[in-house]
């Protein structure tokens, strides 16, 4: 976290001192929140400067977490894709195993860092929103690890859908509560958990699951997420000698794709593709905020966002729950305006066709987020030299999503 | 420009008693039920009228004013009904300030500029928005203040010694304190909170000091207003109108008085 250095001319050194990436990311909250959300930034900073800070969360990633995880050569799948390719096309690609990580998905290495910050600031209570379910696992797991109170907000919907892992944030410790405001999902447990946060800032800490909300949640989320960019790039150093042309990674709020992509940013023969979930069609239902939305303020921050022309909140849809929100981290908005990174929709049944790919060719069930970047991969390689290198991020193993699978491909389990 | 915020403040004051500010949600049931009920407001005996612009995702509100919101946006109120809402009421009323109350995102979906330029047009006197806190005032600030709307300030039981000029800088109209860290309409601060608040707010602005948040009926109204300027009631009389939906405007009036009758009763016992 020390190496996020302030450059000029660097594409690493945002946010500004206000949290802004741009016209993007910022605090837009409640007064209430304010006061705790200035001691956070000042208690972050202190962190980062703490090399102790530093110490102790490398050692929980490598002791706890398991890192690092591999990066490993995707064989087969790049054979298969030169197979269809022109004579001498077929990028190599590269696989980074975030799903190999505790829990099953990159979302523990931020809940790690933000429960070890919770810890600093004295608050022994933690809450957080979860769709799926990913990000309550991992946060009711750093709870029981770091003995502290846990809250998870849940819609309702999602609560029904997802029974096995509201069941294993019940045996980590947590109390999983319910959210039948609005639309009962994703969007609505965030709502939820900032208004039980409002309502009890003396106590208590709010892990956000995602490189969003207000500042800084996007800069630490971004920061803790940094490891999987980081060892990407030794890896790839030590297995090619050189850089990959491409990195690949799912968008939902983004904190995977802004994990892998940020200590590359200054790498201008670096390209980065950020998946953003098409749903059923960029013209019907999706979670495309950047292809299908516009800026506006929601969750704390200035990002792109489905809306209407009114300001009003769309609902978003992906086969996907953690890619089914209708905002974007701020920073993603920043890459995508000033055209670093680029943003490519890909549809469920894309992805679905891409999870059962790899499931096949490398033996690897994929988390839908993740085969989201599979199927952008899968399109991209092809129009690339066989001796270029793709990385793609494997943010998730897909045991949770078998049950939306088998039902979306019509077999009765 | 004439200022009927502080003009009203100013006569409450002359009366001895403290201002009462309703709160209702544009379009709750349905943009065509509005009009009486704010003119029900105005018959129970309101001072200012605070009109809530609905949004999907009232994060800083609990149920009651949530349901309302999502009853309006269920009824497909959109935002040039509000300011359609708010110029009517401007032709009846012409003398009861109206301060609308929202989130940001639907009051700067077509640019603070168009937002301040309509509030001004339909004569609303000031604007409350719950997500933008100081730090981020460029994004509103300065359209309304270029317009004559006041940007009325939250300030909380979090906003400390250190936090309250940030909040103070850029106020007017009114300084809205919310008595409890909460949501709006969920639990009542206690009395000696608030009146360490209040008199700690007074010390530091001259600008009047509104109570809100929790305040559920005319005794707790009538506390509160012996020693704040005024007082915001809020969800209590959403609560009416989801129980009689379009037919809610005579019962909000029942209540409305009961209120005021109780923040009078400082001026009659005198």
């Amino acid at each position: 976290m020390t190496d996020t250095v302030t450059l000029p001319n660097s594409l690493r050194s945002q946010p500004d001192a206000n949290g802004h990436f741009g016209a993007f990311g910022g605090r837009y909250v409640a007064e209430t929140l304010m006061p705790l959300i200035l001691e956070l930034e000042k208690v972050y900073k202190e962190a980062k400067a703490d090399p102790a800070f530093d110490a102790e969360f490398a050692e929980l990633l490598r002791s706890y977490v398991g890192r690092p995880n591999p990066l490993y050569y995707a064989e087969r799948l790049t054979e298969a894709l030169r197979a269809k390719a022109p004579a001498g096309k077929g990028a190599k690609i590269y696989l980074k195993r975030e799903e190999l990580n505790h829990t099953g998905a990159h979302k523990i290495n931020n809940c790690i860092g933000q429960a070890l910050l919770a810890r600093r600031m004295g608050k022994k209570k933690v809450i957080a929103e979860t769709g799926a379910g990913q990000h309550g696992v991992a946060t009711a797991t750093v709870a029981a690890l770091f003995g502290m109170e846990c809250k998870i907000f849940m819609g309702a919907k999602d609560v029904e859908r997802q029974k096995p892992n509201v069941f294993r944030m019940k045996l980590l410790g947590a109390e999983v509560i319910p959210v039948h405001s609005g639309s009962s999902t994703l969007k609505d447990s965030m709502n939820d958990a900032l208004r039980y946060w409002v309502s009890n800032v003396h106590d208590t800490f709010y892990i956000i699951g995602t490189a969003a909300g207000p500042h800084p949640y996007p800069e630490l989320v971004r920061d803790f997420q940094s490891i999987i960019g980081k060892e990407t790039r030794a890896q790839i150093m030590e297995a090619e000698g050189r850089l990959p042309d491409l990195l690949i990674a799912p968008v939902g709020g983004g904190s995977n794709a802004i994990g892998l992509f940020h200590p590359f940013l200054d790498d201008p023969d670096v390209a980065m593709i950020g998946v953003e979930a098409a749903g059923e069609g960029l013209d019907k239902k999706h979670a495309a905020s950047l292809a299908g939305g516009k800026s506006g303020i929601l969750h704390g921050n200035r990002t792109y966002l489905l809306q209407d022309e009114d300001g009003q909140i769309t609902e978003a849809h992906s086969i996907s729950a953690g890619l089914d929100y209708p905002g974007i981290g701020p920073e993603h908005s920043w890459l995508h305006e000033i055209g670093r990174v680029k943003y490519m929709p890909i549809k469920d049944d894309e992805a679905l066709e891409s999870f059962q790919t790899l499931s096949r060719l490398e033996g690897i069930i994929p988390a839908l987020e993740s085969a989201h970047a599979v199927a952008a991969a899968e399109q991209v390689a092809p129009t690339l030299d066989a001796d270029q290198i793709i990385v793609v991020n494997l943010s998730g193993r897909g045991d949770k999503d078998i049950f939306t699978v088998a039902d979306a491909l019509g077999v009765e389990m | 420009m004439t200022d009927r915020l502080s003009a009203r403040f100013a006569a409450c004051k002359a009366q001895g008693r403290a201002a009462l500010i309703t709160f209702v949600t544009a379009g709750d049931p349905d943009v065509a039920s509005t009009p009486a009920i704010l003119d029900a407001l105005v018959a129970g005996g309101a001072d200012i009228i605070e009109l809530g612009m609905p949004f999907t995702d009232p994060m800083a509100d609990g149920p009651a004013i949530e349901l309302a919101n999502l009853r309006s946006l269920g009824s497909g109120t959109k935002t040039k009904d509000i300011f359609a809402l708010a110029a009517d009421f401007r032709a009846r009323h012409a003398d009861t300030p109206i301060v609308l109350m929202g989130y940001a995102n639907p009051m700067l979906i077509r640019g603070a500029d168009w937002f301040a330029d309509q509030c001004k047009a339909a004569g609303v006197d000031g604007v409350i928005c719950v997500d933008i806190p100081p730090e981020e005032d460029a994004e509103i600030g300065p359209a309304l203040r270029a317009a004559g709307v006041h940007l009325v300030r939250l300030a909380t039981p979090t906003s400390d010694a250190a936090r309250l000029p940030a909040v103070l800088n850029g106020a007017s109209g009114f300084l809205y304190y919310v008595s409890v860290a909460g949501v709006t309409g969920k639990q009542s601060a206690a009395q000696a909170s608030i009146e360490i608040a209040v008199a700690k707010l007074k010390a530091a602005t001259d600008l009047p000091v509104a109570v809100g948040f929790g305040v559920r009926g005319p005794e707790q109204a009538a506390a509160i207003g012996r020693i704040a300027d005024g007082v915001v009631v809020g969800s209590a009389i959403v609560d009416i109108i989801g129980s009689h939906g379009d037919a809610a405007a005579p019962f909000v009036q029942d209540f409305v008085a009961k209120l005021r009758d109780a923040l009078s009763i400082r001026e009659t016992a005198a």
